[in-house]
């Protein structure tokens, strides 16, 4: 039968979550790198024992961990993130420049084809890849470079890079998200780069709709049809159908358009999935009631989704990559709380189960659904 | 040999417990044991100093005889207790929450 392993990283370690297809019955591990920051995991897509880790803290720095016997064992592999040349600034939050530091990686996207070539999306913003395992890292400098680097500034989490999206049919086709500057494009393999902003407009910037500076948290595609892009920013749902060139609003019905995360049925390519969060500075759903909400028309309308979910006195938090969906039938939906639950859906989100419930804060969701 | 005490993050990220025993060819001072620490477990590099600035990561922390040797030069020679063994030179994180 058919298996499902959910990779959650905390505040204060890793945890594997594992179930058979059924999905009923968890088993959570004992936490993996325990006291340190674990801010996203992957399993290659082309070997689900490869396995990748981002491991951090303020006092020892960056670590990638690698596993290549699904999560069994783990081997530090390389950890040495250099700008490439001379790094340059980015403006600062009070608007000054300020020289490029490398803090740690958000997000980790193993290549849909090789298992020893990943991208690692870092804190401040950059690309870089391997092509050994994680052995050694490169930046794709003409991210940073490509011209409005100089004026992008953190947002209250930091300036990272927190989205990967590799186009399934061309690879060379890649999507990235930063905080605060917006969404970029790269036709090349990551070579040179675009921003894709039009049809954002952000209120909290002198230009709302200027050509970078907005804080987007986070973009989905379904494999079926990447150029149709759904964004959660800051404020606001957007919806692309021309891979980014323009943006239109789909927040529709939703309470808050507020949130971190946004997902994509794995079957259904127009069912979407949001959590939406009272406002920027309450970052806990409204009416302390947590809800998923998705729609079906690829936007504009949703439900709520709330059996199995706290519909009172709940005020946790979802980040942007807290959130990931297996490729069972019916889809399974998951998503992590910096109260430290997990709520699992084996039914596309009709009803939810809280399968670990007193974690660390979610940092981040992923699903590996297992031969 | 120098004895080196790692903070428990770094022993299970090195694999070892308790103190580690390094050979230090020459002057011993911060540069020189940590130049020695890490060819021996290479895993540590980056974690207590910067890869290419080799400058104390700051949260970081350098003790040895009871004093605080973290704004010590880096080519300054560790106390001699250190440089014969008979004290360890001391790696830990800093008092800083989290």
């Amino acid at each position: 039968m058919r298996g499902v392993r959910i990779l959650v990283g905390t505040r204060k370690g890793a945890f594997v979550l594992a179930s058979d297809g059924k999905r009923k019955r968890w088993k959570v591990s004992e936490p993996l790198f325990a006291g340190w920051e674990v801010y996203h995991l992957k399993g290659s897509p082309a070997d689900p024992n490869r396995l990748y880790a981002s491991q951090s803290t303020s006092w020892f720095g960056q670590l990638i961990q690698r596993s290549n016997d699904g999560g069994r064992s783990w081997e530090p592999v390389g950890n040495e993130f250099a700008y490439d040349g001379v790094p340059g600034t980015h403006q600062w939050y009070d608007g000054t420049p300020h020289p490029w530091e490398f803090a740690r990686v958000w997000h980790l996207e193993p290549s849909l084809t090789d298992p020893d070539a990943l991208y690692a999306g870092v804190e401040d913003a950059a690309l870089f890849r391997s092509l050994d395992g994680g052995k050694t890292w490169q930046e794709l400098p003409g991210l940073r470079g490509h011209g409005t680097g100089a004026s992008w500034q953190p947002g209250a989490g930091g300036l990272c890079l927190h989205t990967i999206l590799v186009d399934p049919s061309d690879a060379r086709r890649i999507f990235v998200a930063i905080s605060a500057a917006g969404a970029f494009r790269s036709e090349d393999a990551g070579k040179s780069w675009q921003p894709i902003n039009r049809g954002l407009r952000s209120e909290q910037i002198p230009n709302p709709t200027a050509e970078v500076g907005h804080c987007v948290h986070r973009i989905a595609m379904h494999r079926s049809r990447p150029k149709v892009l759904f964004m959660q920013k800051h404020w606001d749902v957007m919806r692309s159908d021309d891979g980014g060139d323009s943006w239109r609003e789909v927040s529709g019905n939703l309470p808050s358009d507020f949130g971190f995360p946004i997902e994509v049925h794995t079957h259904e390519p127009d069912t979407i999935y949001v959590v939406p969060i009272k406002s920027d500075s309450e970052h806990f759903p409204p009416e302390g009631k947590l809800r998923v909400y998705r729609s079906r028309t690829g936007g504009n309308e949703w439900e709520p989704l709330t059996k199995g979910l706290p519909q009172r006195n709940c005020y946790v938090n979802v980040l942007r990559d807290a959130a990931a969906v297996d490729s069972l039938d019916p889809c399974g939906v998951y998503f992590g709380t910096t109260g430290g639950q997990v709520y699992a859906s084996a039914d596309a989100g009709d009803s939810w189960a809280a399968i670990a419930k007193n974690l660390p804060p979610v940092l981040s969701v992923e699903v590996q659904t297992l031969p | 040999m120098i004895r080196v005490a790692l903070p428990a993050h770094l022993r299970t990220l090195a694999r070892v417990s308790g103190e580690v025993q390094i050979d230090v060819p020459g002057r011993v001072s911060q540069r020189t044991v940590l130049d020695a620490l890490e060819a021996s477990y290479p895993m540590l590099r980056g974690t207590i100093r910067g890869h290419v600035t080799k400058e104390r990561r700051a949260f970081v922390r350098f003790f040895a005889c009871g004093e605080d040797l973290s704004h010590a030069l880096p080519d300054t020679p560790l106390p001699e207790a250190v440089a014969t063994g008979d004290e360890p030179f001391v790696v830990l994180g800093a008092m800083a929450g989290g």
